[in-house]
């Protein structure tokens, strides 16, 4: 091995940088010698070409596929629109005297010069900003009489989206909105050449790269003012595709109706598809008011509302299962071997824990009596789930529960849902951590204490008990068309199977949920109909809890502080084509207020397939609010 | 205020950092800090054309420039030795980013190129474009040179696996730079010219290698880079039209904001990539040769301060992260004049964006603290 030499070391670096050094100069002189080549041996050539250069690249923007529901009702389309629209550079004179002048004949809002402006820092001087839209016919009838006086002002007609059902479909859909600083930095810049809006949220960014297409060229020929002469060359743009929903915009809208004033979710699945057919949130917004870019007053009152419309309950909303879950709960109980279907039970109307003081109490006040499995579901007894719950333990009921879904996402494809939370001792100590207690497997029970879910979990889950085990991802979009072969690629669920220990086990808890709506005690047989059977299980979740020696008497509770109704079933018992999920915030009992309105949805479904019914075809309304 | 002296323990009269004051206390280098901030100010200038005389542009690059050049500041006060220390592993954890990237990474733009972190986003490559020259630097630095053959070998390995997994991503670009960057650590530890020659066949020969890693789509990406003609939206006609706006330039230009071919939309990324053709058009070659010479003053000073360096390391590395930065010059303004094929390779610290500004920055950072962290040597 040589031995260092630094001295040596040193001198060879030296020359080498000395080398490099002259490398450098030498290239960046080849570099010179060819600028110079171009910019003055070859300059009069150049600037000939320069002045003649009439060559221009033009992206053609592909049309955005359309969006229909399951009967091919339009929910969501390419609209022409007429924008008054200004090119900075070409203006003579200040922009702000123009658009006064401009004010004088065509109306222009504070919301329209604060868009101006906002967007005009964001492009360059010889781009056009958009200073009004969604002009009428006669507006720009109006405006093209006095253009003259305007140089660099324009009217440009350009395809807008437009969602016919405004609020009842806003949720599902979601809306495009013109291109942001960040949707820019996530996209091919050459594929949304020419292309101003790009999906925001909901359906229509999920889906995005099927539904925008992808970008055209044109080569053309302008003239000195840029003005186009001829077409040289022309790659078309191929159209995105086309989305056909599983979702019936109809069913949509009558579930919202039943919803009255309330707020709340209904979800309904064909269980045996995983195919969504409603998905409404109340209150909704208009998603119209997004693709021209909504006014920051606009948005803050969306924001500032209440009842925060822009939140989607039916996928992020998470809400106590009360005794919706326990036909889950009880198969569980069967399943595992805890309980037979006959063992019974007795219910004083209240349970305790052995050695402990504390009373968990039943909603009814003097209790049940004598209960079993079909008694506990039909009349919903707490205390046989409290029993029944402490008995199986945290550990087997949670790993039971979560053969359904519950605590995680569905895996809709939608994005933005919430997993909800299915209370286990890991759960626990990873969130907490602090160690599970035997109360807390007594609430857990009856879906309250750290029990949440979500409207589009518990129809998943009611699906996965009405169709045998099978626990699908729900799924709005049913196939995607390619325009203009018309050619069409499903887009099926995945399907996760429950493993079945007994059947007699399930055929017991479907005939339980039976007894709730055509049983004579049942708590939902206010809801019973002579022209199908429903299955189905009433719930009302705590949203305020009560003192250990008070009573709730919910006309004395304020409305915020009202238990939610829920309600949750399938139909027909014997063949079910449809599975729903009801939530009514605040709506008291399940019984009473979201039993009726799964009866309506199942009446819009179920009537016109079973007895061949026409039903009226969906429109969209006039002024829905 | 603090009451306890300094420690005065190195500041001999020769010391530098008496000498030079201030800047050079806090070290940073004086002639190489005004080179740069030269070329920023005068790649704002042309940024305000060639992005339309677009204000909101303008400052978020400037508010970038500042960013770099705090980067610049806090690098140049970490020791040489610190650095050659961290070598091996920014290079360990470097590549298996790469690794990352190429298993978990997140597709932007086409291509595989950012790892997600959860709080930022990460460009595992830029961190590697440092990190090679700091690895060959210190495998090389400890044993005498020029080095035996082969610990040649097994420096050119460790060249060539980052460069392999950039490729595969792909970002050929980079990867070039990152190659180029190992290969000049080589050629100043004063390897033979035949080894040299060698290796550049060594590097022509993996080519093909390469070619074999590739899927598909990338195979086409890079037919595309070769061939404009195959682009529908025409690399191609990104060429005549950069030819076009760097000719009609002539030798003073067509004036500020007056250029034709830019301020009329036929220049395609005129902001970013093909900034250098609205320079020519709008300063002329008297444009064109003042940023050259702002670059090569930048050069010249950046090797300097390579042979002033203490030890091997230090030369070493100074060196290589001067000559990359020549390479960048050279590959972007190459492309843009039609003398190299197109490369997605940024003009450096003009072209508008972020990413390579910060890696650029940090790199001038070390060469800063190579010459102002000074100990006395026993001769």
């Amino acid at each position: 091995m040589q031995i260092k030499d630094h001295l040596r070391e040193e001198q060879a670096f030296l020359s080498r940088a000395i080398i490099a050094a002259l490398l450098v100069i030498l290239v960046l002189g080849a570099l010179v010698v060819r600028l110079a080549q171009l910019q003055v041996v070859e300059h009069a050539h150049y600037t000939t070409l320069s002045k003649d250069n009439r060559v221009k690249l033009v992206p053609l923007p592909p049309t955005r596929g359309l969006v229909y529901d399951r009967n091919g009702i339009l929910l969501a389309l390419n609209r022409p629109a007429y924008s008054l629209e200004l090119v900075p550079e070409r203006v003579e004179g200040d922009i702000d005297a123009t658009l006064e002048r401009l004010g004088e004949y065509i109306e222009i809002g504070e919301d329209d010069l604060e868009r101006f402006h906002k967007l005009k820092r964001r492009k360059r001087r010889f781009d056009s900003v958009p200073v009004r839209v969604n002009l009428d016919l006669e507006e720009a009838a109006h405006f093209a009489v006095v253009s003259h006086l305007f140089p660099g002002v324009d009217i440009k007609a350009q395809l807008l989206r437009h969602y016919p059902f405004e609020e009842a479909t806003a949720h599902v859909l979601g809306y495009v909105g013109r291109i942001s600083r960040q949707d820019l930095e996530t996209i091919e810049h050459s594929q949304y050449a020419g292309t101003s809006h790009i999906g925001k949220i909901g359906l229509e960014k999920t889906y995005e790269s099927m539904l925008h297409g992808s970008v055209g060229v044109q080569q053309v020929e302008v003239n000195s003012v840029g003005r186009v002469v001829r077409v040289l060359e022309e790659t078309p743009p191929v159209p995105g595709q086309d989305l056909h929903l599983h979702l019936d915009v109809r069913l949509q809208q009558i579930a919202l109706d039943a919803l009255g004033d309330n707020n709340g979710a209904v979800v309904a699945l064909d269980p045996k598809t995983g195919g969504v057919l409603v998905l409404a949130s109340k209150p909704g917004y208009n998603p119209n008011l997004f693709v021209e870019g909504i006014s920051s007053k606009a948005y803050r009152a969306l924001q500032g509302n209440r009842d925060n419309p822009l939140y989607d309950r039916a996928l992020r909303g998470q809400y106590p299962p009360g005794s919706t879950v326990k036909p889950f709960i009880g198969l569980a109980g069967l399943e595992t071997g805890t309980m037979r279907y006959d063992t019974s039970v007795y219910c004083p109307g209240f349970f305790q824990l052995p050695g402990h003081e504390h009373k968990y109490r039943d909603w009814k006040k003097g209790g049940h009596g004598l209960m079993d499995l079909d008694t506990a579901i039909t009349q919903s007894c707490d205390v046989y789930y409290y029993k029944l719950a402490y008995e199986m333990g945290i550990d087997a009921m949670s790993e039971f529960l979560q053969q359904f879904g519950f605590g995680e996402k569905t895996g809709i494809d939608l994005s933005g849902e919430s997993s909800g939370i299915l209370p286990s001792r890991e759960w626990k100590r990873k969130t907490k951590r602090q160690p599970w207690y035997p109360g807390e497997t007594v609430i857990s029970g009856i879906g309250q204490g750290y029990f949440l879910t979500t409207p589009i979990q518990l129809a998943a889950a009611t699906a996965a008990l009405a169709n045998n085990g099978h626990l699908m991802s729900p799924r709005i979009v049913a196939f995607s068309e390619t325009r203009p072969e018309y050619a069409r690629t499903p887009l099926s669920s995945n399907d996760r199977p429950i493993p079945i220990q007994s059947q007699a086990d399930w055929d017991d808890v479907h005939n339980a949920l039976l007894h709730v709506v055509q049983g004579a005690r049942g708590t939902a047989r206010r809801i019973q109909t002579d022209f199908y059977s429903i299955a189905g299980k009433t719930g009302t979740a705590q949203v305020f809890s009560v003192a250990q020696e008070e009573e709730y008497i919910e006309e004395e509770v304020a409305k915020k502080h009202r238990d939610h109704a829920l309600f949750v079933a399938y139909a027909p018992a014997e063949d079910p084509q449809i599975a729903i999920a009801v939530v009514v915030e605040n709506g008291g009992s399940g019984s009473a207020t979201a039993a009726p309105v799964a009866r309506k949805v199942l009446d819009a479904y179920l009537l016109p397939r079973l007895y061949g019914e026409v039903a009226e075809p969906a429109v969209p309304r006039e002024n829905p609010s | 205020m603090s009451l306890s002296l300094p420690d005065l323990g190195d500041l001999t009269p020769t010391d530098p950092n008496r000498r030079q004051g201030v800047l050079a206390r806090i070290h940073l280098d004086l002639p190489l800090l005004l080179g740069l901030a030269l070329i920023c100010a005068f790649g704002s200038v042309i940024l305000y054309s060639a992005s339309g005389e677009n204000a909101a542009q303008v400052e978020r690059q400037l508010v970038r420039f500042g960013l770099a050049f705090v980067v610049l500041v806090g690098v140049a006060q970490i020791r040489p030795e610190q650095l050659y220390r961290w070598s091996p592993w920014l290079y360990v954890l470097g590549t298996l980013m790469l690794i990352g990237v190429l298993a978990f990474g997140d597709v932007g733009k086409g291509a595989q190129r950012w790892l997600d972190l959860g709080v930022i986003r990460f460009q595992p490559s830029e961190m590697v474009k440092l990190a090679v020259p700091m690895m060959i630097a210190w495998y090389l630095a400890d044993k005498a040179l020029p080095p035996a053959s082969s610990r040649l070998a097994f420096a050119a390995v460790l060249i060539v696996l980052p460069v392999l997994l950039i490729a595969k991503q792909p970002d050929l670009g980079t990867s070039l730079l990152v190659a180029s960057a190992g290969v000049f650590v080589l050629f100043l530890a004063g390897i033979s010219w035949r080894l040299m020659g060698g290796l550049l066949a060594l590097g022509a020969a993996a080519a093909p290698v390469l070619w074999l890693l590739m899927r598909d789509y990338q195979k086409q990406r890079v037919l595309t880079f070769l061939d404009p003609a195959k682009d529908p939206l025409g690399a191609g006609y990104h060429i005549i039209q950069s030819k076009i706006a760097i000719g009609s330039g002539g030798i003073w230009g067509k004036g500020w904001l007056n250029g034709t071919q830019s301020q009329l939309d036929f220049l395609p990324e005129r902001h970013t990539d093909f900034i250098f053709a609205v320079l020519s058009e709008e300063f002329g070659l008297v444009g064109v040769v003042t940023l050259l010479l702002l670059y090569l003053f930048v050069i010249l000073r950046g090797l300097y301060i390579a042979t002033r360096a203490q030890d091997t390391f230090g030369r070493l590395l100074a060196g290589s992260l001067t000559l990359v930065f020549f390479v960048y010059l050279f590959v972007n303004a190459g492309m843009v004049s039609g003398l190299l094929p197109v490369v997605g390779v940024p003009l450096p610290l003009v072209s508008y964006g972020g990413t390579s500004l910060v890696t650029l920055m940090a790199g001038f950072g070390m060469l800063m603290s190579i010459h102002t962290h000074r100990k006395l040597l026993p001769r």
